[in-house]
């Protein structure tokens, strides 16, 4: 953005009036004619459908919140009146719920976008950084809401994620203490999560501003992953609008036919049954799970015989992607052209996969049924437990070893100069 | 900064820094002031912390049998043990897998051994265990595999720490205040 001239002409005499007082309108045009790489693929367009997702989730909140009632006497009825008695009340909520999945699902393959083309590297640390912190609230936003309707889920979630913090040696149970607001979870807790799950989603939109802006200063990374030099902006380059808005305007098309046919044909299918009980303090469910987009986290949180340690594993597994630009030595950005480390990346995508499945099973239970197996240390090999800390260990390894190693082992592809370059197959590329 | 004032460029130069820096200490100490009763609000109310302690009737749980109760927005278990499992739990006092050795005599009263009383979640995360599914003739957590005998001593599993036994004392021959 900072190099883009601004091409806006005002028009009329309002335009001009207001473009010497507050140049709204011109912001809008440049952002509009952004100079925008024409190789982005649809991977690039998560963007965009990310900030529909938090807009409609704003949006169906705030008018939730107009129905829910904070109070632990109250809060599972009145979410089953919003249900049945408010008008299009079962649709808001199935909105705001799914909406909540369907956030999850863009940001975990936009992220998987910025780590197969480099988007994290020089000089586009910032923009990668703030997106973590963005993914940090958005977990801590979806948990606190999934605790307002006051089921069985919501209850014993709140209880297993709060002791997290209990976990911490000597000042881990007052900080528990005070988060809780009492010796329980309570109508103190359900009261003050819904009071962050109100504020926090408007954090995050201020951490999206900063997102964007580092995004416009640094420029948009690419799928060749060079930066594109100067003198070949004019060629490289297309105005965002019409090129990308049309792009963006089709997928996110797409992502709401999706995003429909949870809502509409199966509104419960990522929800769990139990969360239609009234919470209960004095009985816990036989199988909690926490929602599926948690489900790596928390299995990486089991696979630590340790209670502190398995703590410290789980937020280390976030905390990991914060320094994610230096633990990657190589130069080159896009995996394109560094075939020995995609296959590292199928490997841990395949391993995110199965990390989220063995989050949902139970520790004990063996992975192949009927095949012979023997203790190893304290628990069969043949268990989800063993398969959990495997996945664990080349989850943490691809960060801590790989990146760092391949980067500096490996012998990439030639990267083209420009952009240009690999679709036009060298002709006339190949002299300049 | 600090600089300036040991090369004593004159008498207005430390003078200022010694306003710069009162005057940024008396900043962060008012901030610090108005920000930490929005903290401090956070903490149990004084109703919350008011909670009574609560009395039970022992005879209302036969041999072998449990009773919940409910004590300060938790699961207290009240466990009237049969002789075997008083036998398996004393027999296992001084066990290897112990993580939190502790024998069966410390965690109940004496006279009323085979009452048990402990806090019913986990030492883990919290969650309520259930009896008679572990592999040492106690509690199972269902959460994340914990497994307790009938003295609710941790012996496998992620949990650090037994069952806590809460504060209680026997008012009469059948009855307990918990508290």
């Amino acid at each position: 953005m900072s190099d883009h001239e601004s091409t806006y002409v005002p028009k009329t005499a309002v335009e001009k009036w207001l473009d010497t007082r507050l140049p709204i309108v011109r912001f809008g045009a440049d952002y509009m004619s952004l100079p925008t790489p024409k190789n982005l693929n649809y991977w690039w367009t998560f963007g965009g459908i990310l900030a529909l997702c938090l807009v409609t989730q704003i949006a169906t909140g705030i008018v939730l919140a107009m129905h829910y009632v904070p109070n632990t006497e109250l809060a599972f009825a009145s979410v089953e009146r919003i249900m049945r008695d408010v008008n299009g009340g079962d649709l808001i909520r199935y909105t705001h719920a799914n909406g909540a999945s369907m956030f999850f699902i863009a940001v975990y393959l936009h992220m998987l976008r910025g780590l197969y083309y480099g988007s994290y590297k020089a000089p586009r640390e910032m923009i990668w950084i703030v997106g973590c912190v963005i993914f940090f609230l958005m977990i801590a936003t979806a948990f606190l809401g999934y605790v307002l309707p006051w089921g069985q889920m919501s209850y014993w979630g709140a209880e297993v994620i709060t002791n997290l913090i209990g976990a911490i040696p000597g000042i881990g149970e007052p900080i528990l203490i005070w988060l809780r607001g009492g010796p329980a979870i309570d109508n103190a807790t359900l009261n003050r999560f819904f009071s962050l799950h109100y504020l926090l989603p408007f954090v995050i939109a201020g951490c999206v501003v900063l997102h964007l802006w580092a995004l416009h200063h640094a420029g948009q990374n690419n799928p060749v992953g060079i930066l594109i030099p100067k003198d070949r902006a004019k060629k490289d380059m297309v105005p965002f609008h019409p090129y990308f808005t049309v792009k963006d305007g089709f997928a996110i098309i797409l992502f709401l036919i999706l995003f429909a046919l949870f809502v509409f044909f199966m509104p419960n299918a990522l929800g769990h049954a139990d969360n239609y009980i009234p919470a209960n303090p004095l009985q816990t469910p036989a199988h909690i799970v926490p929602e599926w987009y948690m489900l790596p986290f928390y299995a990486i949180l089991r696979a630590v015989p340790d209670k502190f340690g398995g703590v410290l594993a789980m937020f280390g597994a976030i905390g990991v992607l914060f320094v994610l630009p230096w633990l990657d030595t190589s130069k080159v950005r896009s995996m394109r052209y560094r075939p020995t480390m995609r296959t590292f990346f199928v490997i841990f995508v395949v391993v995110g996969l199965l990390l989220g499945w063995c989050g949902a099973q139970l520790p004990d239970a063996p992975v192949v049924p009927g095949m012979p197996s023997f203790n190893l240390i304290d628990g069969q090999l043949n268990s989800y437990l063993w398969l959990t800390r495997f996945a664990t260990l080349y989850y943490f390894a691809f960060f801590l070893v790989i990146l760092p190693l391949v980067g500096l082992k490996e012998k990439p592809l030639p990267v083209p100069a420009t952009i240009s370059e690999p679709v036009l197959s060298g002709a006339e590329e190949q002299k300049g | 900064m600090a600089e300036s004032v040991v090369e004593g460029e004159g008498g207005d130069a430390t003078r200022r820094d010694f306003i710069h820096i009162a005057a940024g200490a008396a900043a962060v100490g008012a901030v610090g002031m108005v920000v930490w009763p929005l903290i401090n609000q956070m903490n149990p109310a004084a109703d919350t912390l008011a909670l009574a302690s609560i009395e039970f009737d022992m005879t209302k749980v036969q041999e072998g049998q449990q009773v919940v109760i409910k004590w300060q927005g938790k699961p207290v278990f009240v466990r009237y043990r049969t002789p075997a499992e008083l036998q398996r739990v004393i027999a296992d006092d001084h066990a290897s897998d112990l993580k939190e050795p502790q024998t069966d005599a410390e965690r109940t009263k004496p006279g009323h051994e085979k009452y048990l009383v402990v806090l019913g979640n986990c030492t883990h995360l919290g969650c309520v265990p259930t009896f008679g599914t572990g592999d040492f003739g106690g509690w199972f957590c269902p959460c994340h595999g914990s497994h307790y005998d009938a003295s609710g001593r941790i012996r496998k599993g992620p949990a650090p720490a037994n069952l806590v036994v809460p504060e209680y004392e026997f008012v009469s021959d059948t009855r307990v205040k918990i508290g």
